[in-house]
């Protein structure tokens, strides 16, 4: 017999909420075990999958990840490499050996490479416990970014921006033709037409709003459809 | 002459709070907030971070700081304008505000970090730190700190003869017969309290009733709270159907 479980999938709940009694579930991320009852300790969404309880949240800060890979804003300029932004509580260092793919001499002009507020596509190759990020600048994708626009967008969203193997966001870049790079930490660089860095901007906020509703895919499809076509429309008749 | 306190001022029962309302996300800007009104007393509370602490002799390797700031507004008195500011008793309140929220919150995934909290009273009519605590946790909650369970706080006391549930500032301030004023917050989950304090005189066993009001008030404002933090989503769902 299965013991009772007080919540369905899906569910929205909050810190201290009961989610299941007995011992027959286990407590995942977001969740933990008090007695014979699981409870919330995150608010967030309850995914329930066969035995095991976790919690998806939607809200909080980013807290960085190994092999994450995020868009950092270069705030120091050391002996030994770069201290970067990566919009959590913690910074980042980018050592000169993972610098570049070129090789760096000891004592050279790290400016040269990059200046303090360039934003940088970086990889985090360790996290300690003490939250001491490295990052790397080797492996496909990896850059530093020119022009184009950063905006912040929530951490916990990130997965539903871009979608189930990237489709969200290469539905964004055909309908925008915006070069658009997510990190995982919340911040996105968007590269385009003014006017279609706007639309994707816009269309980027109303996922962020709506991340935890379901058929977001096809909501965003007709929003951008209806976009789109209003502009080709407008277009037309200026001609 | 008049024997004893037997009716409120608001025909409220002696074991009713006074009307509730909570709502979270109020502040853009701040990682999470909350906005938390009984009766006239209203608090609005801000979350930031987890974020980098400075001075850096405050930082705990071990685990992240909690701070809470709690501010009345200078026209939030019931008497005189309140010099704005802090002062010996916002900075007691922020201290058991603290107190009270630190055992339910889990800031060991960010060392050498801190999550402010600011609350802000615009208006007060007695019990302005428990509708701060209540505050507190829905934003807490809101801006996505781990926490085992919200707090609930409620002022429960006597009045003369009466022991009464969230009084007012009338109440407190009765002259007529003794008076004790205890602010009470709980973790409801287990019972736990996280903040007692008293001001006034009152036997056990009225302390011991008091208890009880205060736990039977203690659940239904944690309900408010869950609601709370769960309409704001609801509420965004709707916009997305119409």
């Amino acid at each position: 017999m299965m013991a009772n479980i007080l919540v369905k999938n899906r569910d929205i709940v909050v810190p201290g909420e009961e989610l299941a009694k007995g011992m027959d579930y286990l407590p995942g991320f977001g969740t933990y075990r008090i007695n014979d009852e699981i409870r919330a300790s995150r608010m967030g969404i309850v995914n329930v999958d066969s035995r095991a309880i976790k919690i998806i949240p939607l809200s909080g800060g980013y807290l960085p990840k190994k092999n994450d890979v995020v868009i950092g804003k270069v705030i120091d300029v050391t002996f030994s490499g770069w201290r970067l932004d990566i919009n959590s509580a913690y910074t980042a260092m980018l050592m000169m050996k993972d610098g570049s793919s070129e090789y760096i001499a000891r004592g050279a002009d790290l400016t040269h490479y990059y200046q303090l507020g360039n934003y940088l596509v970086c990889k985090i190759t360790n996290v300690t416990t003490q939250k001491l990020v490295d990052l790397t600048m080797k492996g496909p994708g990896l850059k530093k970014l020119r022009d184009g626009r950063i905006i912040k967008v929530n951490p916990f969203k990130v997965p539903r921006i871009i979608g189930k193997q990237g489709s969200m966001v290469t539905l964004i870049k055909q309908a925008t033709n915006c070069g658009i790079v997510v990190g995982q930490n919340g911040l996105i660089w968007l590269q385009g037409n003014p006017e279609d860095e706007v639309l994707a901007v816009k269309t980027i906020k109303k996922i962020e709003e709506e991340a935890h509703c379901q058929g977001l895919t096809e909501s965003i499809k007709k929003f951008l459809d209806k976009e789109t076509g209003n502009k080709k429309e407008s277009e037309g008749k200026g001609e | 002459m008049k024997m004893g306190y037997d009716k409120r001022s608001d025909n409220r029962k002696f074991d009713e709070t006074r009307p509730i309302e909570a709502k979270a996300g109020v502040i853009p800007n701040a990682q999470g907030s909350a906005f938390f009104k009984i009766g006239n007393t209203a608090a609005y509370a801000a979350v930031y971070g987890p974020r980098d602490l400075y001075p850096k002799f405050l930082q705990d390797p071990g685990q992240g700081l909690l701070r809470c700031h709690y501010n009345m507004m200078p026209f939030a008195g019931m008497g005189d304008r309140v010099r704005p500011g802090s002062n010996r008793r916002s900075k007691e309140i922020s201290m058991v505000t603290e107190k009270a929220i630190i055992p339910v919150v889990d800031l060991s995934q960010c060392p050498n970090a801190v999550v402010d909290v600011f609350i802000e009273l615009p208006q007060t009519d007695a019990g302005s730190r428990c509708a701060g605590i209540c505050a507190a946790s829905i934003a807490l909650a809101d801006a996505g700190v781990p926490m085992r369970d919200m707090v609930s706080a409620v002022a429960v006391g006597r009045v003369d003869d009466k022991i009464l549930v969230d009084l007012e500032y009338k109440e407190e301030a009765y002259d007529e017969g003794p008076v004790a004023d205890i602010p009470v917050a709980m973790i409801p989950s287990t019972g736990e309290i996280t903040l007692l304090q008293m001001d006034g005189e009152i036997s056990k066993e009225q302390l011991m009733q008091a208890f009880e009001l205060a736990k039977a008030a203690c659940k239904k404002i944690n309900e408010k709270q869950r609601n709370a933090l769960k309409e704001k989503y609801v509420r965004k769902g709707d916009d997305n159907e119409q």
